[in-house]
């Protein structure tokens, strides 16, 4: 033992001594008079003025909070934000996939008439370009519009009240009510969503709240929830009503994963995690004005260029590596035929197929990237080279590939509930400093969408005989 | 190193000296940091001297980790570091050691504690926690606007005189009063401004029992920041101060501190400071 280590243990008795050698209560004395001594100065320094204004927040907190409205008042308040993202993106979406896949094409040609290689044109201009451009066009138009309405709500002081709702049905489950705060921030980014668990004090309930983040979808994979919801679910509704469908369907989507997110953590505080649900409180702060600026700047600079820069990052090298799977060929079959073929027996399980469990295998560092290798793949052994329209997409994955309303719910919920992104992921492990738990946090979701959509597949195909 | 004219401040005195700096904190003189409840507008304090971004929210616990940023005042450089906010610095969740270690260790040259003014009670209690760690400390009373909405006056020369330290008047989302908390700061740090922050005593028994270790914890930790602080907690049997004393983290933590401020002296010598 070195000096320095016989040193501390001295310090460590002599305290422990000295610790029982005062009266029982001194530490309830000091916090006591801590305490009282911050009532005294405080009672000093503060007078009210005046008379006292009407309390707006007051009469908000009691609608917002009550036991009746405030929960019908959260959905309506979700439903509303999901339709306007809905109505919002589809035409700039279209705008942008349209200018986008326009400059494919021209500048493939350009590559062609200057006598590049072919597989250079197809490298750079339908592998790496295409890929860029699906992610921008599918994902920036949704979040531009998602992004700042979350914000207003955030810097509003929205947020606590949704704690404050949700906190009975957490402790039901045996999780900590400050759970659904990382819940919310998870809509923007399960990473930050992981981090945000660092507000729950005991580390048994922020284990629980770190594996079961993953159940609301990020914004990655809301465009991926309302492309499927608008092109499959809502196409068959009159067009007055289809928005509204769409967002119902993406709304219902968002409840089974919240749904998802208290089953499990119920499950988890009964295995693996047992444990009481720790008291807490939670300050309702007063509603502040959100300034209009400050949210047009954190949520389109940061969140949505940020968000869009990393699947960019992800999307060029996928739609690259895409590109090399399609034409490559060993005998008859593309290497991407090879893979999806040997996935598709799984995949016909599941309600879904070969190619979409590929896709997600190579989409696993940013789920934004599903839709686009998904595609990719489809199209890179199909016969389209380019879809300017929703329509067209439809077509594509109905006539050619066989899909069917099965298929598009039960890509809903595999993208709702499968294993997280590797951002996420390594979030996990550093935020836990564990291997074991960021292995869990894949089974538990993984186990999850493989359960459901087996279920749901078994289900209908039993019920419609497909 | 911008001006702060995208407002078009530029010509205002509340401004005059202020010069933000962004990330470009690596050649600071001092060093302070911002302590203070949840949810009281640290980060919106942050964002204004240091013309960063970091993301506000109106939800208690937005920020989870230490963000660092720089801002120039008369000419010397400062490094400010937003601490996660909490309401004490005596329990073990994760947002409170971050503060708490960063408040003992980082030796920060000043502790802004911002506090709100609407809830002026609750502020104090983390108020007293941070004097008892260090004596440079200035408190921020910040959302005046809001208090004087509800029909709330502060009077911030009483709460100078009760507590010892100085109290200034801001609101951090008005830009209103900064020039008072920066020169305030200044001076704290320079002595112009000498600090006697009220602490709580305790009763003569355990005041003689903080005496008898201080002297232990001293030999054992040459240069600790500040051991009476650390034999109050070893009474009050915090397992985690245990915990640093036993596996010599806290050793390490001063070596590494003390190793910084050498290194920090020199870079001063050479570049003529002092």
């Amino acid at each position: 033992m070195s000096e320095s280590e016989m040193l501390a243990q001295e310090v460590l008795r002599e305290a422990e001594r000295l610790r029982r050698s005062l009266s029982g209560n001194f530490r309830d004395e000091m916090v006591k008079s801590l305490y009282a001594e911050a009532e005294r100065v405080a009672q000093r320094a503060v007078r009210p003025v005046g008379e006292r204004k009407y309390d707006l927040d007051r009469l908000l907190d009691r609608l917002v909070t009550s036991p009746w409205t405030g929960l019908p008042i959260m959905l309506l308040l979700l439903a509303v934000i999901i339709w306007i993202t809905v109505v919002g993106a589809n035409i700039p979406s279209e705008l942008l996939a349209q200018l986008l896949f326009g400059i494919e094409t021209f500048a493939a040609d350009l590559f062609t008439a200057w006598g590049a290689p072919w597989w250079l044109t197809g490298f750079l201009w339908h592998g790496v370009w295409r890929g860029l451009a699906w992610v921008i066009s599918v994902m920036l138009p949704p979040m531009a519009i998602f992004f700042p309405l979350f914000t207003f709500l955030e810097d509003l002081g929205y947020l606590p009240r949704v704690a404050f709702n949700l906190d009975w049905l957490f402790k039901k489950a045996g999780a900590h009510g400050k759970q659904a705060l990382s819940m919310a921030m998870g809509f923007g980014c399960n990473a930050a969503g992981v981090i945000a668990t660092r507000v729950i004090d005991s580390p048994r309930e922020r284990l629980v709240a770190i594996l079961t983040n993953n159940f609301v979808p990020c914004n990655g994979r809301f465009p991926t929830l309302i492309m499927l919801a608008t092109i499959f679910v809502a196409a068959s509704f009159p067009p007055l009503l289809s928005s509204f469908v769409a967002a119902a369907t993406v709304v219902a989507v968002v409840l089974i994963g919240i749904g998802f997110t208290f089953l499990m953590s119920w499950l988890l505080t009964r295995t693996l995690l047992r444990g009481e649900a720790s008291a807490f409180t939670l300050e309702l702060p007063p509603y502040r004005p959100p300034n209009v600026w400050r949210i047009l700047y954190t949520s389109l600079i940061d969140r949505t260029i940020f968000v869009l820069w990393r699947a960019m990052q992800t999307a060029a090298p996928a739609g690259a590596l895409i590109w090399i799977l399609g034409n490559v060929y060993l005998g008859p079959m593309s290497l991407a035929q090879r893979l999806a073929a040997f996935l598709n027996p799984l995949g016909h399980l599941l309600g879904l197929d070969g190619a979409i469990l590929l896709a997600y295998v190579i989409a696993i560092p940013a789920n934004e990237i599903v839709v686009p290798t998904l595609l990719m793949i489809y199209m890179g052994t199909g016969m389209m080279t380019e879809l300017p329209s929703l329509n067209m997409l439809k077509e594509l994955l109905v006539q050619q590939h066989g899909w069917t309303l099965l298929t598009a719910i039960n890509l809903m919920l595999f993208s709702l509930l499968h294993n997280p992104c590797a951002t996420t992921i390594l979030t996990i492990y550093k935020e836990t400093g564990s291997k074991k738990w960021a292995t869990w946090s894949v089974i538990v979701t993984l186990g999850s969408a493989f359960v459901v959509t087996f279920l749901v597949a078994t289900l209908a195909r039993t019920i419609f005989r497909q | 190193m911008k001006r702060l004219n995208a407002t078009g401040c530029e010509s205002c005195p509340a401004y005059a000296g202020l010069e933000q700096m962004g990330l470009r904190a690596d050649h600071f003189d001092r060093v302070v940091a911002l302590a203070g409840n949840p949810n009281t507008g640290k980060s919106t304090l942050f964002n204004l001297l240091t013309g960063l971004k970091q993301h506000t929210g109106n939800w208690p616990g937005k920020t989870v980790t230490r963000a660092e940023g720089g801002y120039q005042f008369r000419g010397v450089r400062y490094k400010l570091v937003d601490l996660p906010g909490t309401y004490s610095l005596l329990s073990a969740s994760q947002d409170e050691e971050v503060a708490r270690d960063f408040i003992l260790f980082g030796r920060p040259d000043c502790v802004i504690v911002v506090a709100d003014a609407t809830a002026l009670e609750r502020n104090l209690n983390l108020a007293f926690q941070v004097m008892e760690i260090t004596e440079k400390v200035v408190i921020a009373v910040n959302l005046m606007d809001e208090a004087r909405r509800k029909g709330l006056e502060v009077d911030t020369r009483l709460l100078s005189r009760e507590l010892g330290v100085p109290c200034v008047p801001i609101s951090a989302r008005r830009g209103e009063g900064i020039y008072d908390l920066l020169s305030t700061v200044a001076d704290v740090i320079e002595g112009r401004i000498q600090t006697h922050p009220r602490r709580i005593q305790g009763t003569p028994e355990f005041q003689q029992a903080v005496e008898r270790l201080v002297p232990l914890i001293e030999k054992l930790a040459p240069g600790v920041p500040n051991a009476r602080w650390i034999a109050i907690r070893l009474l009050d049997g915090d397992a985690h101060v245990q915990e640093a004393l036993l596996s010599g983290e806290l050793l390490r933590r001063v070596a590494r501190q003390r190793q910084a401020e050498t290194s920090f002296s020199r870079k001063m010598a050479v570049e003529g400071r002092q």
